[in-house]
């Protein structure tokens, strides 16, 4: 077994909160970048301008990119081989949540009861996802999640003997829902299969792949570009107004399911989609 | 066209002057406030205790990061207005007249707009860092229990805007 402290777990997840709310994704940024460069110039190439300009301010400065640093959301797969020592898995990265999000001027957004809604203060607990996979490796990722955008999310049962178009058309609503409110250039993460809560990890995981790599299963990379073109269509555009940057990708994942069914979640996210990975 | 500079708190010429789609640069005081304190401003209202910020005020839907040492303020962009729509009637009869935020508004809201003679300002969404270099102080200054959700009072300088619901209750 190899061993690993507790308390790497912790710097390692502090470390990867401060680095994903301070800088922007390279894919999304160049995504951002292919939007600006092509737009006509108007409201919506200065705003997507901006955002290029806040991008680098947030770098540089060590400002929050945006104000909603979320709830974190950690995907945690640890290798079978590898053991955590000196501490519980999940209070090690509530621990660095604790740290990334004090020491990297976060805001604190969580509250520990959703009914009585008393801020925790230091924006624990995170919402973790562990895997145990071959090896001996731990790879973490910490993806701030604002609500801004969460709020947007859709979920939906299809009948087995609907398809590709239905999802097409629920996507396409759930984004004309969302207008201008969640920060578009949108980012779009699509979970297919299993049941309804894989397909809402599987959505998120979507969010985590980046911008410019389509599915490797070609039935779905044709969904997701003919997805991402219908949706520009909507002239949303940044702040809504209009122009041809509404979805900088689609990113869908799949996982088998029941022949009774066909679960759907749309996840929408904004430019800022932050995430950040490392393994150790 | 050259964005036309506002300053806050909104006097009744300026907010007749303003049109839905003028870019403005805003300066002045405004106050922050997100849905616990929106609940809470509607809670003193019908209690016949409005809160004496409100009258004449500009609200910006927002909760900041806390600031780094030698800054004013952390990232502070505009949250979902929409969340603040079933009590923007209430506060607007109470006599607030400007709001900063991101994204459409309800009917409701839109007509409340036109009726009590107020501004709604959309602002850059997303863009917290960038925004945060145009406010210049920042201080809780109610329900600081709240923590990321209290009520602060800041200073803009040249603040970036778009009037996305005039007085006429014309949209953008």
């Amino acid at each position: 077994m190899r061993k690993i402290s507790s308390d790497r777990i912790s710097s390692v997840v502090a470390e990867l909160s401060m680095d994903a709310n301070f800088s922007l994704r390279k894919d999304i940024f160049g995504a951002l970048r292919g939007a600006w460069a092509s737009e006509k110039a108007g409201k919506a190439k200065k705003v997507l301008g901006i955002l290029l300009e806040n991008a680098e301010i947030a770098k540089r400065s060590k400002t929050a990119i945006c104000q909603d640093t979320g709830m974190a959301e950690v995907f945690i797969d640890i290798g079978q081989r590898a053991a955590v020592t000196g501490g519980g898995l999940e209070d090690a990265v509530n621990e660095g949540i604790r740290r990334g999000y004090g020491k990297g001027y976060l805001r604190k957004s969580v509250v520990s009861d959703p009914l009585l809604r008393k801020n925790t203060n230091d924006n624990t607990p995170a919402v973790i996802h562990t895997r145990i996979v071959p090896g001996d490796r731990v790879k973490i990722t910490v993806m701030p999640k604002g609500f801004g955008s969460e709020n947007k999310t859709r979920i939906k049962m299809f009948n087995p003997t609907q398809g590709a178009s239905d999802i097409a058309g629920f996507v396409v609503e759930a984004v004309k829902k969302a207008a201008a409110d969640a920060c578009p250039p949108y980012i779009i993460g699509v979970g297919i299969g299993g049941t309804i809560d894989k397909a809402c990890i599987l959505a998120k995981e979507a969010l985590l792949r980046p911008v410019d790599r389509r599915s490797r299963k070609t039935h779905i990379a044709a969904l997701e570009k003919s997805l991402k073109k219908e949706l520009n269509a909507l002239k949303i555009g940044p702040m809504g107004f209009g122009g041809g940057a509404t979805c900088l990708a689609v990113n869908i994942e799949t996982f088998p399911t029941h022949i009774a069914g066909l679960p759907v979640c749309v996840n929408i996210s904004c430019h800022a989609t932050r995430s950040a990975t490392k393994t150790i | 066209m050259t964005p036309r500079s506002i300053q806050l708190p909104l006097s009744t010429d300026t907010i007749k002057s303003l049109k839905a789609g003028d870019e403005v640069l805003l300066n002045g005081y405004v106050y922050t406030a997100r849905d616990q304190a929106h609940f809470r401003f509607v809670k003193a209202i019908s209690e016949r205790r409005a809160p004496a910020l409100i009258k004449g005020q500009t609200i910006y839907y927002a909760g900041p990061t806390p600031a780094c040492p030698g800054n004013a303020i952390g990232s502070c962009g505009p949250t979902t207005s929409s969340r603040m729509d079933f009590f923007t009637p209430h506060l607007l009869k109470s006599g607030l007249k400007g709001m900063i935020g991101k994204g459409a508004r309800s009917e409701d809201v839109r007509r409340a707009i036109k009726r009590n003679k107020a501004v709604y300002f959309i602002t850059i969404a997303g863009a917290g860092a960038y925004l945060s270099k145009k406010i210049t102080e920042a201080r809780p200054v109610m329900y600081k229990d709240l923590g990321a959700e209290a009520v602060y009072r800041l200073k803009l300088r040249d603040f970036p805007a778009i009037v996305g619901i005039d007085s006429n209750g014309k949209e953008i």
